[in-house]
């Protein structure tokens, strides 16, 4: 059931990173590996201390009615960053701060193992690991430059999106940022390419009827008369994964030196615009 | 163990330029003659080398002119509104901004210099917008393609229109508009949000949000996975989708090995279309329901009871104090709709 019929084939032995052979096995359609085992401890132990979180942020606040009310938030940020909070006010976040870790990074490197048994490029664990960057920057390494785990992002549906605004209102107007400015035009530009590219190819793959399934001629030929230039059916999964992993990239940047390496308001920050010599 | 990983063409293939495949018959020509189209090697480093030729025709010409009328009536009022001086047009261009007309004409139509200029400026690339639109249909319809094109860019049409034309129409002023330029039109961002409540606490701006998330991770996904597998032909993805090869298979089998389930080679660009689309789609709504149907995004979580609760910090608020309210500063006052003192209540229809 869970193999596919040209799978068999594909099923060999080897490309692991630790552990030889011991791990090297499916458990229905998934690849377990050393990282694998890894990856489901950490998981299994995450999910728990959500579970468990979740549960002390009902009966601390009286009864959260959903999922939604939920908040799982980071010790007070008088605890700095090395004093150990309670279990219920900040230890439990932080234990699942670090299965996260745990977890995203045995799935990166469970990605790697994948890769070499098949052959193929390392391409997906390297874009994978910007997204753990994008992630470490909220909850490890701005509370470690603020000096207190306080400052991470809490947990949790709403409350997440709370922390946003506040740390965008902390310097004013998040949206002078101009890292903000930079992942926001590259999420536009994801968006947009990627509606370009899976349009293209469904146009070709699903013709006008009763005309025949197109190809790499029409392809260049719908851009080119449209836009005058055709990136390429190559081409256009470069730019894809750039566009994906600058989004990825300045989201970390734009967390990371909010209210560390510029501490004023973000709309001051354009203040060196004016400052040109030829206009001052 | 280092392997090429094909970030960048390593030999470029010089073939004759193509000119495209043969357009129906009463079509206006390509537009390529004389050294066009051309070869780059820079650009050929990443994509395709050939640039050109053209298709212009009647829809592609309307269109070019609508949209750059539309961007010079935009720079004029933007040189208007620093007294024609065009060292400060460049000294403060990210502040400036054609603006809407301010909100006492409502839907009349205003002076030319308090407003009429945006709305001209507005029509021209409503215009520009709509012309491209039939110019991407119509391309698709004479080359025997599917019009995916054309309705990937409806959706992204309807969140524009939606901006710029029916909420203020529902609203029942043109300065509900958004301000063309830089920074104003993100001060205008700003406002809407404050203004009604939070926009973050928008649904329709969550599920927004979500899917422009999703299109980031599934473009790295999509694009690490065929250049990864570009060592057996996986850029080829029509071939692939009509007679699968051995790249179409492991990219299957490295996400089913992955997550324990695959898409295929053609079900993945459904994904990508759509989450694309409705990226578009719920932004669209979240624009339209706010101040028409709902005035304040944070009571509406609040009723809906999906608002988080959080402790009280100790700190007293003099203001609310001296107001009359008990001064408990929360990080968010939390006023359930069946707790709320009847003065907040009044006049909040949500």
């Amino acid at each position: 059931m869970a193999m596919l019929n040209f799978e068999k084939k594909y099923r060999v032995r080897g490309g692991t990173l630790v552990g030889g052979n011991a791990f090297d096995f499916w458990v229905g359609p998934f690849y377990v590996g050393f990282f694998g085992i890894t990856a489901i401890l950490f998981i299994f132990t995450g999910v728990f201390l959500i579970v468990t979180g979740a549960l002390y942020s009902w009966s601390s606040m009286g009864w959260v009615e959903n999922i939604f009310q939920v908040n799982i938030a980071p010790p007070h940020i008088s605890y700095g960053l090395l004093q150990i909070p309670p279990f219920r006010e900040g230890l439990v976040w932080q234990l699942i701060t670090i299965c996260a870790i745990g977890a995203f990074s045995s799935w990166a490197l469970r990605e790697v193992e994948i890769s070499r048994k098949l052959g193929i490029g390392y391409h997906v664990p390297i874009a994978f690991s910007f997204a753990i960057a994008a992630y470490l920057m909220p909850v490890f390494f701005r509370p470690i430059l603020l000096g207190s785990w306080g400052h991470g992002m809490t947990y949790g549906i709403l409350s997440h999106i709370d922390w946003t605004n506040n740390v965008g209102f902390q310097q004013l107007n998040y949206h002078y940022h101009p890292g903000h400015m930079l992942a926001i035009s590259f999420f536009f530009a994801s968006a947009f390419a990627l509606s370009l590219h899976g349009g293209i190819i469904l146009s070709m793959t699903n013709p006008r009827k009763g005309e025949v399934v197109k190809g790499a001629e029409h392809e260049n030929t719908v851009f080119r008369d449209i836009l005058g230039y055709s990136i390429g059916a190559l081409g256009i999964h470069r730019l894809g994964l750039f566009l994906g992993l600058g989004a990825g990239f300045w989201c970390a940047v734009l967390d990371v030196t909010t209210g560390t390496f510029w501490t004023r308001p973000w709309p001051e920050w354009w203040i060196w615009w004016l400052k040109f010599p030829w206009w001052a | 163990m280092p392997q090429y990983y094909n970030i960048f063409t390593r030999l470029q293939v010089r073939a004759p330029v193509y000119p495209g495949v043969p357009l129906p018959k009463g079509r206006l020509p390509r537009i390529g003659k004389g050294g066009y189209p051309w070869f780059t090697y820079w650009i050929g480093k990443v994509g395709d080398t050939q640039i050109g030729p053209l298709y212009l025709g009647f829809w592609g010409l309307t269109s070019l002119m609508a949209g750059f009328l539309a961007f010079s009536l935009v720079g004029l009022g933007m040189l208007a509104s620093v007294s024609w001086n065009p060292v400060h047009f460049l000294k403060f261009f990210p502040w400036l901004a054609l603006e809407p007309p301010p909100a006492h004409y409502g839907l009349h139509i205003p002076p030319l210099w308090d407003g009429g200029m945006y709305l001209i400026a507005g029509f021209f690339f409503t215009m520009a917008i709509l012309f491209w639109w039939v110019r991407v249909y119509v391309r698709a319809r004479d080359l025997g393609t599917g019009t995916h094109l054309a309705w990937g860019m409806a959706a992204a049409m309807w969140f524009f229109f939606n901006l710029g034309f029916t909420r203020p129409l529902l609203m029942g002023s043109w300065s509900e508009a958004v301000p063309m330029g830089w920074f104003p039109h993100l001060d205008w961002l700003t406002g809407l949000s404050v203004a009604y409540g939070d926009f973050y606490y928008n649904p329709f701006h969550m599920l927004g949000i979500g899917f422009m998330y999703g299109c980031a991770l599934l473009w790295a996904m999509h694009g690490g996975t065929i250049l990864a597998v570009s060592r057996f032909g996986g850029d080829r993805e029509v071939e692939q989708i009509t007679d699968r090869g051995t790249a179409a298979e492991r990219a299957a089998l490295f996400w089913r090995w992955t997550m324990g389930w695959n898409t295929t080679m053609e079900g993945i660009h459904r994904w990508g279309f759509w989450f694309a689309a409705c990226m578009m789609i719920c932004g669209g709504w979240a624009i339209l329901l706010t101040g028409t149907y709902v005035d304040n995004w944070h009571r509406w979580a609040e009723k809906h009871h999906i608002a988080p609760v959080y402790p009280e910090t100790g700190v007293r608020d003099p203001l609310a104090e001296w107001s009359g309210d008990d001064g408990n500063w929360r990080v968010y006052p939390y006023l359930p709709a069946d707790e709320a003192p009847a003065a907040a209540s009044e006049g909040d229809s949500q």
